[in-house]
C-alpha cells in the first residue's frame, strides 16, 4: 500500500478548472494564451488567478494561437517558465511555432484539450490535432480523466525542465469528455507542489545584459543536422525521465505514472491499445467480457511522443491478437498514427500477432461500452481463425 | 554504443557575441574582387555597399578586401563609380 504524504482532499472539478488549478499553483512567470473551444476554461480561469493577484504570473493577451506561442516563445528565451493552453485550429495555427520552441529547447508546457480539426468545422472531441503535432519535437502526455489531466501538469513541468531533455510538452485531455465532466479528484497542496516542481534555472537568458547570447542564429549543412541529432535523442531520453518523476510524483501523493497502464493485460488472449478517455470505457467492456470467460486486456498509453516502442512491444508481447483504437485519422490510406506505430514496434517479435487499426470516434462521436466489447469481440475472432477481414476501418460509421 | 556526435550547443544558441567573424563565408565566392589601387580615391561606397563587411579600410583609406568573409557577390565592383571603375570581379582560381 502506498503512503500518502501529502494532505489531500477530494474536490469536485471539470478537467479545464483542474489544469487551470493546477497552473495556478505552479505559478508559471509568464502565460500566453489565446482561447479556444473547449480549452477556453483554462485561459479563462487562469486569467482570473492572474486579475486576481493570485498567481504573480504575467498574463499576455494575445491575438492568435501563433502569437501565443511566439510569446511563450519570447519569454522562455528570456528565461521564464512558461504555460499556455489550446486546442484544435488554435494548435493548428501554432504548427510553425511548436518547431521553434523544440528546436530551440525550450520547456514550454501546454494543456491541449483534444478537438477534431476543420474541415468540416466541429467543436467536439477526437485527437486530430495533438495527432498532427506529434512530429513536431514536443513531449506528448496522455490523461484519461481529469485526476490524470492535473497530476500530469505537474509532471510536465518537471519533465520538460529536466536539464537531460529540455523539451516543450504538451498534456492532452478529451474535449468536453474530460474538459467539461465534473470528476472527483485529490489536489495537492500547494507548498508540496513547489516543492516537487523546483524553480526552473535556464542556462542563459536574453535578459541578462552581463552575457549576451544568440538564440536562434542561422544554421547551415555543416550543424543542422548536429543539432536535430541532438534534440532527437534529447526527446528519446524523456521516456527514462517520465518514469522517474511519475515515481517521484508517487512518493509524494500516491499515485505513481509510468509509460503506460496496463489493465488485466497480464494473462490477456487479446489487447486494446487506446489513449484517453476511451480507455476509461474499453476498461468497463474488458470487465464485461472478462466475467463471460473472455480473457481481454487494455493498453492505454500515457507516453506517447517519444514513443515508446519497447515497452510497448513487451506489454503486447504474448497477446493473440492486438487492436489498435485511433481517435484521428492520419489520412495515410493505411490507418491511423497509433495504429502504425504499434504495428512497426510489435514487428520485431519473434511470433506477431495480427494487429487490426481501428478509427473510432471523430468530431465527438459516442464510443460507447458496447462498441468496445463488439471491438474486443471482433478481436477474439481473429485471434482464433487468425484471419484479418479489414486490417483498418472506421467503427461507428 | 560510441558516439561520434559533435557536442553543439543547446538549441543553437551562441554564446559568444561577433560570432560571424568566425565563420569564412569567403569559401562560398565564385568570383574574387581586385582593386586597382592606382584607380582607387577612396570614395569608400564600396565600403558603404558591401554586405559582410568585407572591405577594409585603415586611416580613411581602402586597402583592400577580407578574403575570409568576402562571398564574391561583386556588388563592390559594380557601385565603384562608373567614371573609376576600380574594382574588377574576376573567376577564383584555387
Amino acid at each position: 500500500m502506498s503512503i500518502v504524504k501529502a494532505a489531500t482532499k477530494a474536490v469536485a472539478y471539470t478537467g479545464n478548472s483542474a489544469v487551470a488549478y493546477a497552473m495556478k499553483q505552479i505559478d508559471p512567470d509568464v502565460c500566453a494564451a489565446y482561447p479556444i473551444t473547449p480549452s477556453t476554461q483554462v485561459v479563462e480561469e487562469f486569467s482570473g488567478y492572474a486579475a486576481d493577484g493570485e498567481v504573480s504570473t504575467e498574463f499576455v493577451t494575445v491575438e492568435s494561437e501563433h502569437s501565443a506561442m511566439s510569446a511563450c516563445i519570447g519569454a522562455a528565451a528570456a528565461g521564464a517558465r512558461v504555460m499556455t493552453a489550446t486546442s484544435s485550429q488554435g494548435l493548428a495555427l501554432m504548427w510553425e511555432m511548436l518547431y521553434i520552441a523544440s528546436g530551440l529547447r525550450f520547456p514550454v508546457v501546454m494543456a491541449t484539450v483534444n478537438r477534431a480539426l476543420s474541415a468540416p468545422i466541429n467543436i467536439h472531441c477526437d485527437h486530430s490535432d495533438s495527432m498532427g503535432a506529434r512530429d513536431s519535437g514536443w513531449i506528448q502526455l496522455y490523461s484519461e480523466t481529469v485526476q490524470e489531466a492535473y497530476d500530469n501538469i505537474f509532471q510536465a513541468v518537471r519533465i520538460a525542465e529536466h536539464e537531460t531533455v529540455l523539451t516543450p510538452a504538451m498534456v492532452c485531455l478529451d474535449g468536453f469528455i474530460t474538459s467539461h465532466a465534473i470528476e472527483s479528484l485529490f489536489l495537492i497542496e500547494d507548498s508540496k507542489v513547489k516543492e516537487f516542481i523546483g524553480e526552473y534555472s535556464p542556462k542563459h537568458s536574453l535578459l541578462d545584459i552581463e552575457n549576451p547570447v544568440t538564440y536562434g542564429a542561422m544554421t547551415l549543412p555543416d550543424t543542422y543536422m548536429d543539432l536535430k541529432h541532438e534534440q532527437s535523442r534529447a526527446i528519446a531520453r524523456a521516456k527514462d525521465v517520465v518514469v522517474q518523476v511519475g515515481k517521484e510524483f508517487g512518493e509524494l501523493t500516491g499515485r505513481t505514472y509510468g509509460l503506460m497502464e496496463e489493465y488485466r493485460l497480464d494473462d490477456a488472449d487479446v489487447a486494446v491499445v487506446v489513449l484517453n478517455s476511451a480507455a476509461g470505457t474499453t476498461k468497463v467492456a474488458v470487465d464485461e467480457l472478462r466475467r463471460k470467460g473472455m480473457k481481454a486486456g487494455l493498453l492505454k498509453p500515457r507516453l506517447y511522443r517519444p514513443f515508446p516502442h519497447e515497452e510497448i512491444r513487451e506489454a503486447l508481447k504474448g497477446v493473440k491478437a492486438v487492436c489498435v483504437l485511433d481517435r484521428a485519422d492520419s489520412m495515410s490510406g493505411f490507418g491511423g498514427p497509433i495504429f502504425t506505430d504499434v504495428r512497426s514496434a510489435l514487428y520485431e517479435l519473434p511470433e506477431k500477432p495480427p494487429v487490426v487499426g481501428r478509427i473510432f470516434g471523430l468530431g465527438g462521436r459516442d464510443f460507447k461500452v458496447k462498441d468496445a466489447a463488439a471491438v474486443i469481440e471482433d478481436l477474439f475472432k481473429v485471434a482464433e481463425t487468425g484471419k484479418v477481414d479489414a486490417l483498418t476501418k472506421y467503427i461507428g460509421v | 554504443m560510441a558516439d561520434s556526435a559533435k557536442k553543439m550547443p543547446l538549441g543553437g544558441v551562441i554564446e559568444k557575441a561577433g560570432s560571424a567573424d568566425d565563420y569564412f563565408t569567403g569559401d562560398w565566392r565564385k568570383l574574387k574582387p581586385v582593386l586597382d589601387g592606382e584607380k582607387c580615391t577612396n570614395c569608400l561606397i564600396c565600403w558603404v555597399m558591401c554586405p559582410d563587411s568585407a572591405v577594409i579600410v585603415e586611416d580613411g583609406k581602402m586597402v583592400g578586401f577580407d578574403m575570409e568573409h568576402c562571398k564574391g557577390c561583386g556588388i563592390c565592383a559594380v557601385e565603384c563609380p562608373d567614371k573609376i571603375k576600380a574594382i574588377d570581379m574576376e573567376e577564383e582560381v584555387s
